[in-house]
């Protein structure tokens, strides 16, 4: 179990420098999520509009895991069809089941494969990413 | 491996895996009910560490010990079976914000189905409870005080022998959650005049899925079941039914005898180094511990200065507790990172959530110095954020 795995240089990245960190002031769809077990939060705000994810924020609480990974997945599904940033969700659950998967599309979220070495923190880095599917099932339903 | 996690569970001695072992392998059978011999020595194993509990935290009889699944349940007993009888509109239940999620839940659940309010001591800056605070909101209207004998995250010891005088004064019944202090000192339920007192086993040495609920007798006697079945009945009608006599009325169904068999084994242990040595020993660690965590600069420690149970807790600068712990496994090192099931304390104390390393009898200081160290090493790994 190699710690570096953990933390590579990209994850501590968007750890200190934070993209799309911010609330928008309206015309968003807004998922709040608590991971209870540890005290994690995040609060996603998505814009779509024609089926595309035009922009996205959050805001949020929690370790280095969590949040770079809300970071990266904001950065990856800004621009993408919800079509497409549904099939981002469900190759980042492959990811951490330890699949070997690609993001062509985003490649710093491949820094967070080292997280499926290290259990209790699954749930950390899939935070974002049960508030984007969340958020795009909402979207639907409206 | 450096395990510093026995607030949340200790470690089982050999003698308590021998014990449980023991039980299944010789004396395995239901309890109060076979002729055969079998079942007589099982019911002699499992009424034996009822008795061993009576007189571990001193109370007057065994019919005062009620068997259960750990302190939740035994706290959710008190709420559900006394405090949802006793409680009215207009009633008080007063609290402090430091509670246990299990000593915070079941009486929000009793205030709503009865109406009554929750009333919160103030707790001051350093995270104690004062008895001026105290008085401050327990009065007339006050049916039950509950509070944690030592807080699971702070550490401090709450005078409740004090705060139980207070809520007798009231005509209030005083319930103590007694997780975090059975296990680490000794205890007088006499003594502290409390009206219940709730632990768990596997805090204490003892396996899961055994706790116990100490109540007074009157007000045992004149509480109804919470679960009913099997075991804890008189007679049975087609349309009405009446109860055992104390403790078995609150034991429903097939009880828990080897997790029974393995708490008085537990409390053998731990009798036998004796606990005076032991809250001894976990205050010199507790103190040793606080010195040097406060010679890391940008540490920051919670609650008092001065412990005397052996458990702190802290936030490494602005590194995640999470963060803190994944690093410190990796150096084999158990710590607890979270909110330690203490939302309402969390808020109070301004974090998200905060790192804790607890102690037990097993531990040294050489275990706290390898915590300082690794400690240490995390800070470099996260360079700046601290």
């Amino acid at each position: 179990m190699q710690l570096d795995d953990l933390y590579r240089r990209v994850i501590m990245d968007h750890y200190k420098n934070p993209r799309n960190r911010g609330k928008f002031e309206d015309g968003a769809v807004t998922v709040d999520l608590n991971n209870p077990t540890c005290g994690d939060k995040i609060s996603l705000q998505l814009k779509v509009e024609d089926g595309i994810v035009k922009d996205c924020k959050y805001t949020g609480d929690g370790c280095s895991i969590s949040m770079s990974s809300a970071s990266m997945m904001t950065e990856a599904v800004k621009g993408k069809t919800v079509e497409e940033a549904q099939d981002l969700a469900l190759r980042f659950s492959s990811l951490m089941q330890g699949e070997d998967v690609q993001f062509d599309d985003y490649e710093d979220i491949e820094a967070l494969s080292g997280v499926n070495k290290f259990p209790a923190r699954i749930k950390c880095a899939t935070l974002a990413w049960n508030a984007l599917r969340k958020g795009i099932n909402e979207e639907e339903i409206h | 491996m450096v395990y510093l996690d026995s607030a949340a569970t200790s470690q089982k001695p050999r003698v308590v895996i021998e014990a449980l072992q023991h039980y299944y392998e010789f004396d395995n059978a239901n309890v109060h009910r076979g002729v055969h011999t079998l079942g007589s020595r099982a019911t002699d194993a499992y009424e034996g560490a009822r008795e061993k509990v009576a007189k571990f935290i001193h109370a007057k009889s065994t019919k005062e010990i009620i068997f259960t699944r750990g302190t939740t349940t035994a706290l959710n007993m008190v709420a559900a079976s006394y405090a949802r009888s006793v409680c009215k509109e207009g009633d008080e239940i007063v609290l402090t914000p430091m509670e246990h999620h299990s000593n915070l839940i079941p009486w929000q659940q009793v205030a709503k189905a009865t109406g009554a309010t929750l009333k919160y001591v103030t707790l001051q800056p350093d995270g104690t409870v004062t008895l001026p605070e105290v008085e401050k909101v327990v009065n007339s209207n006050t049916k039950v005080v509950s509070m944690a004998y030592v807080s699971n995250v702070m550490g401090v010891v709450n005078p409740v022998k004090e705060i139980a005088a207070i809520a007798h004064r009231h005509g209030a019944v005083m319930v103590v959650d007694g997780a975090q202090s059975t296990p680490h000192m000794k205890v007088d339920v006499q003594d502290l005049d409390c009206d219940f007192y709730a632990f768990s086993g596997h805090k204490m040495c003892g396996p899961t899925g055994i706790g116990v609920l100490y109540g007074k007798k009157a007000l045992l006697e004149s509480m109804e079941p919470v679960e009913f079945g099997g075991e804890m009945i008189d007679e049975v009608g087609l349309y009405d039914s009446n109860w055992k006599e104390l403790p078995w009325k609150f034991e429903g169904g097939t009880p828990i005898i080897a997790g029974a068999v393995g708490l008085g084994a537990a409390i053998d242990f731990l009798e036998e180094i004796g606990m005076n040595q032991i809250e001894e020993h976990e205050s010199k660690l507790a103190m040793y511990a606080m010195d040097r965590l406060s010679e890391i600069s940008g540490l920051k420690l919670y609650g008092p200065r001065d412990r005397k149970v052996g458990l702190v807790t802290f936030n490494l600068g602005e590194v995640h507790p999470h963060d803190v712990a994944t690093v410190l496994d990796a150096s084999g090192i158990a710590i607890r990172a979270g909110h330690h099931c203490c939302q309402p304390l969390m808020r109070w104390l301004e974090a998200s959530s905060t790192a804790r390393a607890s102690f037990y009898l097993y531990n040294t200081e050489q275990d706290v110095d390898r915590l300082i160290s690794a400690l240490i090493q995390t800070k470099e790994y996260f360079g700046d954020a601290t």
